[in-house]
């Protein structure tokens, strides 16, 4: 079957840096801001970003992560999963603008299960959604404020995002059904 | 892993991880002021206990409840187990109530077993304790705590002292952490260990001199003076003699080995009360990790329960 | 009375020869009546029929678990001719009226000769003596005397006991299983019982009263039987006793030379029984045994046990094993099937030497003319998986279940009637 690389490493290099901008913008600088990566992925995204907002504006952004596993709604439907960690920066969650980043949103299931377990942990002043990856069909009424490419798929595709930190390599790709490698 | 968690000697290496990674994941909860997560919303699990264990099932019970599970606690006494009722109406009455697991502790060794294979339930069976077999969780519990002190376990030299013959907490500690790699050594008077603990993935010492120096962890085990009468040792003092952990004993243990119990303890009779509150004896920690490791049980044995057939067809992300 | 004329049978899986059943004994083929019940027999094994020295048949008093009707159907099925019921029920088989009232309830059922076995103490209590010689001179001519479930643990009393039977040329059959050693013992003591966590039941427990009652019955010259030998040390032990010319015979039972200790694995109690399994090497022992005489016969330990007292844990399930459909394919495949045992060997172990042991002289006779009519044919190149709700005993605890096991009786015959015909019961 065929696969097709969408974004390879220069465009995800370009995506982040412009999403790491717009979050600036939109929060009128880094102040209050935390970034909080959905694991696996979204960790080292949520790295990245908050990297580039702190090169830009010259003052620490701190980046976490935020394991939802826990909060998910499909638990009796899989097999069990392993758990991620969930680290917090210090300054905890409370009054800060929390930024969530994932790689890939698709249903909103995800999201859901993050803000479930973002609630858990403390009481954000705002919550935003950063992702690489738009690739539609969502089942709830759940959208991202920042998206690195909206790319439109048919159900049966499949969206593969490779990042250096797992992969050794940075693309996004997609492939046709069955076609998991 | 499989349905049920009956034995240590059911898990592979890496279904041990899974659960201490999972826990120790979940231990960090702890310190949250939420403690709570909605895991097993809407499952029901239920404490079977045909003994009295206030300490394990509690423990069960916090961990099933930080799940966001329902709790049921059947224990025999002042029930219609004391009356009489046997292990299959006790069984059938819980898949009545609709119990996804059944954590159960009794006094018949392989009762755990019994209830899984009968095919009476169709819920996870998890054994809590059974008769002088296994306590899996305990050992769980035990291998979990020696991690957060010592790292990785392959290779470290664990002690276990005392009455392994009657011990559950020794077989299932005898055979988990032998699966992680550790070396164990089960030290106690030659009337207190099992015929054929040859045949065991662990080494044997009558002499509990000789396997302190070099040891990383000692493991006490309780010794009931009721054994005295049955010629399994002479006195208690001649026990804890020859098998107690006293001051003496504990001073030549290495700067980072480290005193545990499954509790509950005979002061001064197999642990010296000064070693007992050392600030290398663990023995407390122990009791919070243990409601890590069995949140960690639950989640994994009742996660996709449902359907583990189920294909990942569905979008999720 | 129905004659009947049987064709072409092996006698003893040998020479092929007919049979007449006539007015209860064996007759000459040649005399057969023209209104004779012809049997083909061809492809079948003629035997005597087999003899029980080691029955439960629970009544009376548990009558939920079997009744001597339906363990005598039980017997019936499996070949047997004659069963010895054991002593343990509610009342103890420990008086002349109890014991007479086995024997008549037998006689009435009218599948096969129970012979009721008497206790050697009062209540199976090891305290004082039965009355063993009114037992042995009442209508059921006791002549075989067990406390069976219970050893005679005390030293003194069985050296009485085994005195006082020479009187009337009595056996006592032993229950060896040293008391102390084996309280709250679950499952053999070895390897498994260490895993398993549960509390064991030593071989030497048994050795050591094979020992006892070995030396003492080459002391005092007196007959000694020893019930369920089940350990590779007994075997020895026995074998040096009867080296010594000492009057000792045994029996081992069907489950003892097939099942291992292993089964206890599944915490299943269809596997619990008294003594226990025991591990392979004692299979072979026992095997061993059974083929080179040491052992003289295969006896049942026909324990039927009603669905409640099985479908729980382990330490609260009765001990036992039901045995008499089951016992002439157990013996087969373990015996006959791998070369090491003769179908005349089998007779003799199954037939012959339990007879004589029981001292029934119309059991356990050859096949010839003026033999009582106890007959049983088998189809050796049978085979069937067995199914617990197919037997005739109100029990089902029968351990061989699901296995696929060789040989089916196909018909037997009591003092020349038949109670099983075609594989049915008559």
């Amino acid at each position: 079957m065929s696969t097709r690389v969408v974004l390879d490493r220069s465009d995800i290099s370009r995506a982040l840096t412009r999403i790491a901008h717009e979050i600036l913008e939109r929060n009128k600088g880094p102040g209050d801001v935390l970034v909080l990566g959905i694991p696996t992925r979204g960790v080292p995204l949520a790295t990245r970003v908050a990297a580039t907002m702190t090169s830009v504006e010259g003052v620490e952004v701190p980046a976490g992560a935020l394991d939802i596993t826990m909060y998910r709604d499909d638990l009796r439907l899989q097999p069990a999963r392993a758990l991620a960690r969930t680290e917090i920066p210090p300054r905890g969650v409370d009054d800060a603008v929390v930024v969530l980043v994932d790689d890939v949103l698709f249903s909103g299931r995800t999201i859901r299960a993050a803000l479930d377990a973002l609630n858990d942990v403390g009481r954000p002043r705002a919550v935003q959604l950063a992702v690489l990856v738009d690739r539609g069909h969502r089942q709830l009424p759940i959208r991202a404020d920042f998206v690195g490419k909206n790319l439109p798929t048919a159900l049966t595709e499949t969206v593969q995002v490779r990042l250096q930190e797992y992969d050794g390599v940075d693309s996004v790709a997609i492939s046709a059904a069955g076609d998991e490698s | 892993m499989k349905s049920h968690l009956l034995s240590t000697a059911d898990l592979t290496k890496s279904d041990a991880l899974r659960v201490l990674d999972t826990a120790a994941e979940l231990r960090s909860l702890a310190d949250r002021p939420i403690k709570k997560l909605p895991t097993l919303r809407g499952r029901t699990v239920v404490n079977l206990f045909f003994e009295d264990s206030t300490r394990t099932r509690i423990s069960f019970e916090a961990a099933a409840k930080r799940l966001s599970a329902d709790v049921i606690n059947f224990s025999a006494k002042g029930s219609s187990v004391s009356k009489g009722e046997s292990l299959k109406d006790t069984a059938l009455t819980l898949e009545a109530m609709g119990a996804d697991a059944v954590v159960i502790r009794h006094g018949s060794s392989g009762a755990p077993h019994r209830l899984a294979s009968s095919g009476w339930v169709r819920s996870s069976v998890i054994n809590a304790g059974d008769g002088t077999h296994e306590h899996p969780t305990q050992a769980l519990l035990d291998a979990f705590t020696m991690r957060r002190h010592l790292g990785d376990l392959d290779g470290r030299r664990v002690a276990i002292v005392g009455d392994v013959l009657h011990s559950r907490v020794a077989r299932s500690n005898a055979l988990l952490l032998s699966t992680l790699g550790a070396e164990v050594t089960l030290v106690a008077p030659p009337t207190l260990l099992p015929v054929g603990v040859s045949s065991w993935p662990v080494a044997t010492s009558y002499d509990l001199d000789s396997a302190l120096e070099k040891t990383d962890v000692v493991m006490m085990l309780r010794v009931q003076r009721e054994r005295m009468n049955a010629a399994f040792f002479p006195s208690a003092r001649e026990y804890s003699r020859r098998y107690g952990l006293d001051d003496r004993r504990f001073a030549r243990l290495p700067d980072h080995a480290i005193v545990m119990h499954p509790g509950p303890m005979n002061r001064g009779m197999e642990i010296a009360a000064n070693v007992a509150d050392s600030h290398r004896s663990v023995i407390v920690e122990q009791v919070t990790n243990g409601v890590a490791v069995r949140m960690a049980v639950l989640y994994l044995l009742l996660s996709g329960a449902d359907t583990t057939e189920h294909a990942a067809g569905e979008p999720t992300a | 009375m129905t004659t009947y004329l049987i064709t072409g049978a092996s006698l003893l899986g040998s020479r092929s020869a007919d049979l007449l059943l006539a007015d209860g004994h064996l007759g000459d083929p040649a005399d057969a009546p023209p209104d004779a019940v012809r049997i083909d027999a061809s492809g079948l094994v003629a035997l005597p029929g087999l003899v029980d020295l080691h029955t439960h048949l629970r009544e009376p008093g548990r009558e939920d678990a079997e009744t001597i009707e339906s363990g005598s159907r039980a017997a019936a099925r499996g070949g047997f001719t004659a069963v010895h019921a054991m002593a343990n029920t509610e009342p103890v088989a420990d008086t002349a009226g109890v014991v007479e009232q086995v024997w008549h309830l037998g006689q009435t059922a009218g599948y096969c000769d129970v012979r009721p076995v008497g206790a050697v103490t009062a209540g199976l209590a090891g305290q004082r003596l039965a009355e063993l010689g009114a037992m042995a001179d009442s209508a059921a001519r006791v002549r075989v005397f067990s406390d069976d479930g219970v050893c005679v643990s005390d030293a003194v009393l069985m050296r009485r006991a085994l005195e006082y039977v020479k009187a009337f040329d009595g056996v006592v059959a032993q229950h060896a299983q040293e008391p102390r050693l084996t309280e709250d013992a679950q499952m053999n003591e070895g390897t498994m019982s260490g895993v398993l966590g549960m509390q064991g039941w030593p071989a030497v427990a048994e050795e050591a009263i094979i020992a006892r009652d070995c030396l003492l019955a080459g002391h005092v010259g007196s007959r000694l039987h020893i019930c369920h030998v089940s350990t590779a040390g007994s075997v020895e032990l026995i074998r040096w006793a009867k080296s010594k010319g000492w009057n000792v015979t045994a029996e081992v039972t069907p489950h003892h030379l097939l099942l291992t200790d292993e089964l206890v694995a599944s915490y299943d109690p269809i596997y619990k029984v008294n003594p226990p399994l025991r591990t392979a090497d004692d299979v072979e022992a026992l095997r061993a045994g059974l083929a080179d005489g040491t052992l003289d016969c295969v006896a049942t330990d026909h324990a039927p046990h009603p669905t409640e007292d099985k479908e729980c844990e382990w330490a609260a399930a009765a001990m036992g094993m039901l045995g008499l459909e089951t016992a002439l394919s157990v013996f087969q495949t373990t015996m006959v099937d791998t070369g090491r045992l003769t179908w005349g060997e089998v007779a003799d172990r199954m037939s012959v030497r339990p007879a004589r042991i029981g001292r029934i002289s119309d059991q356990g006779q050859a096949l010839e003319t003026g033999s009582p009519a106890n007959v049983v044919l088998v189809d050796p190149a049978a085979t069937r998986a067995v199914e617990p709700a197919d037997s005739a005993s109100l029990s089902r605890n029968t351990p061989f279940r699901g296995m696929e096991l060789p040989g089916a009786v196909v018909a037997t015959f009591l003092h020349g009637r038949a109670t099983v015909l075609d594989g049915k019961l008559q």
